[in-house]
C-alpha cells in the first residue's frame, strides 16, 4: 500500500515542534483522514478539531503545504508525495494545541455587527430576484479561511481595524436585502475598515464554497461607500430626490 | 491579539508562487514601458484612415508643447489604474502585499491599506471610469472611420484590427465593478427596478472574467498600436480586403 509522510505541528502558541508521521494512503482518503489515523495508531493526543467530515461545518481548517484548506475537503491523491506534507495550524489564530486553534475574536466581531432590522409595519412580497445576491454570503460555513488568508489579519495583525472577509460578507449580506433598514456605512468604514482591504482576492481563493467574497461583497461595499462618502454627484443626485 | 511565536514563518508553500507575480511584472512592465515610450514619440500614430488608440480623440493645441497623447491617455491610464483587478495584480507583484496567498509580504504595523492618503484616492476609480467612457466613444468613432478610404468604403487590416481593439476596450469597460455597481448592484430591491436588474445581470456576467478582458484589452491596445506604427513608418503596407 502507498504510503505518506505527514509533517504535523504539535504544540501550542508558545513552544512548538513538528513531527514526521508514516501514514498508509488508501483511495478516496483525504488528510483528516490521515490525521485520524495519527490519532488512532502514533498519538492519540493530537489536538484536531472536526466535526462533519464533509466540508460543511468548516471546523477542520488547517494549512497544508502552506495552502489553507479543509482536511476533511482536501484529497491525499491530490498532494505531491515525494517531500513531507506539511499539516499546520491556521496562521492567523493563536494556537490552543496542535491544529486546534483559538478563533474567538471572530465572534465578538460578528456581535458588532447590527443585525438584520426591518420596518415594523411594512408587509412585502419577496422575489427570488431580491433574495438571491444575499443566499450566496448565506453559504458560508464560518471555517475562518477568508479570514486566515487575508494579510491583513495575517500578516499585518490589524485586528483592532479591520473586520475581515468573514464579516463584510455578513454586512454585504444584512446591506443588501431589500427589507433590512440599517444603514452600516459608518461602521463599513470605520471599524469594519474596508478601506484596509486591497483586493489582492486570497479570500475568494480559498473559500472552500465558493463564495465570491472580493467581487460580489467587498468591492460592492466598498462602492457603496464611494456612493455615500466620494462621490458628489451621486450625492447632489440623492439629495434632488429628496426634494 | 499577537499572532503565536510558533507561527512565524513567511510561507510553508511548496508550489510555484513565484510564477503568477513575476509574468505579471514582465507583462506589466513591458505594457507601461511601451506605452510611456510611444506617448512620447509623437509621430507615427496616424496611418490613413487608421489613427493610434493612444492619440484617440487627436486634440493638437498649439500651446501644447508635448505629445497630444499626454491630453488623453490619463484617462485610460488612471482608469487602469484604479481598476480593482489590476489593483490586486501591482498590489501582488509589484508591492508584494502580499506576493501571493499565505505568503508573508511586506507587512507593518502601521498597515491602512486604502483607507488613507494615497491609496484612498482609488476610489475614485468610477471618475476614470466616466472619463475614460468618453475616450472610448472616439475609439468606436476611429473604428467606423477606418473604413473609410478618401470617401469610398473599404475594408483593411487595420480596420478589422481596430474593430477588434474598441470591441476588447468595450468589453473591458463593461465588466468593470463600478459600472457594474452603478447600473443596478447599488439597488437593493430588485423587482421595483426590472430594466437595471436585466443589465446588472448582464454586468455581473461579464465581471466575472474582468481579469480576461483586462489582459486582452491591454494586449489589443497594444497590438492595434504597434500596427498603425508599423504601417506609418512604412515597415509593412497596410492588406486591402475589399
Amino acid at each position: 500500500m502507498a504510503e505518506a509522510v505527514l509533517r504535523v505541528f504539535r504544540g501550542d502558541s508558545e513552544n512548538g515542534e513538528t513531527k514526521d508521521y508514516k501514514v498508509p494512503v488508501e483511495e478516496g482518503m483525504v488528510v483528516l483522514d490521515a490525521l485520524l489515523y495519527i490519532q488512532a495508531n502514533y498519538d492519540g493526543d493530537l489536538a484536531v478539531r472536526w466535526n462533519c467530515k464533509a466540508a460543511k461545518c468548516g471546523s477542520c481548517s488547517t494549512e497544508i503545504n502552506g495552502i489553507p484548506k479543509l482536511s476533511c475537503k482536501t484529497r491525499m491523491d491530490s498532494l505531491p508525495r515525494d517531500e513531507p506534507i506539511t499539516v499546520y495550524p491556521i496562521k492567523a489564530f493563536p494556537v490552543i494545541k496542535d491544529l486546534v486553534t483559538d478563533v474567538k475574536w471572530n465572534y465578538q466581531k460578528q456581535k458588532e455587527i447590527p443585525p438584520f432590522t426591518p420596518p415594523e409595519d411594512e408587509e412585502m412580497i419577496m422575489y427570488q430576484d431580491d433574495v438571491e445576491r444575499s443566499q450566496e454570503f448565506r453559504k458560508c460555513i464560518e471555517c475562518f479561511l477568508c479570514q486566515n488568508v487575508c494579510h491583513i489579519l495575517r500578516d499585518n495583525n490589524a485586528k483592532e481595524s479591520f473586520f475581515g472577509p468573514r464579516y463584510l460578507i455578513k454586512i454585504a449580506e444584512l446591506d443588501m436585502h431589500p427589507l433590512d433598514t440599517v444603514d452600516r456605512s459608518e461602521l463599513l468604514r470605520n471599524e469594519a475598515g474596508v478601506g484596509f482591504c486591497n483586493i489582492t482576492k486570497c479570500c475568494t481563493e480559498v473559500c472552500p464554497e465558493n463564495i465570491r467574497i472580493t467581487d460580489n461583497a467587498i468591492i460592492p461595499l466598498k462602492e457603496r461607500v464611494v456612493d455615500k462618502y466620494f462621490d458628489p454627484i451621486n450625492w447632489i443626485l440623492s439629495k434632488l430626490k429628496e426634494d | 491579539m499577537a499572532i503565536s511565536a510558533t507561527q512565524n514563518y513567511t510561507t510553508l508553500r511548496t508550489d510555484n508562487w513565484r510564477v503568477a507575480p513575476i509574468i505579471t511584472v514582465i507583462i506589466l512592465g513591458s505594457f507601461v514601458i511601451y506605452a510611456t515610450w510611444r506617448a512620447l514619440e509623437n509621430q507615427y500614430y496616424l496611418a490613413e484612415p487608421y489613427l493610434s488608440p493612444f492619440y484617440s480623440p487627436l486634440i493638437n493645441p498649439e500651446w501644447w508643447p508635448i505629445s497630444p497623447a499626454i491630453l488623453i491617455l490619463w484617462a485610460p491610464g488612471l482608469f487602469r489604474f484604479t481598476c480593482y483587478y489590476y489593483r490586486k495584480a501591482y498590489y501582488r507583484s509589484f508591492a508584494g502585499m502580499p506576493p501571493a496567498c499565505a505568503v508573508e509580504g511586506r507587512s507593518k504595523e502601521s498597515y491602512s491599506g486604502e483607507s488613507k492618503f494615497p491609496l484612498i484616492l482609488q476610489n475614485l476609480h468610477r471618475f476614470f471610469f466616466y472619463a475614460a467612457s468618453i475616450v472610448l466613444i472616439f475609439l468606436w468613432y476611429d473604428a467606423f472611420k477606418a473604413f473609410n478610404f478618401d470617401g469610398h468604403y473599404g475594408v483593411g487590416v487595420g480596420s478589422i484590427i481596430l474593430v477588434l481593439n474598441v470591441f476588447l476596450l468595450s468589453m473591458y469597460s463593461l465588466s468593470c465593478h463600478s459600472f457594474r455597481h452603478l447600473i443596478g448592484g447599488k439597488l437593493n430591491v430588485f423587482s421595483s427596478c426590472p430594466t437595471r436588474f436585466t443589465l446588472w445581470k448582464g454586468a455581473s456576467s461579464l465581471n466575472e472574467r474582468h481579469m480576461l478582458w483586462a489582459w486582452v484589452s491591454l494586449f489589443g491596445v497594444c497590438l492595434t498600436d504597434l500596427y498603425i506604427r508599423l504601417v506609418a513608418t512604412g515597415v509593412i503596407t497596410d492588406m486591402r480586403l475589399v
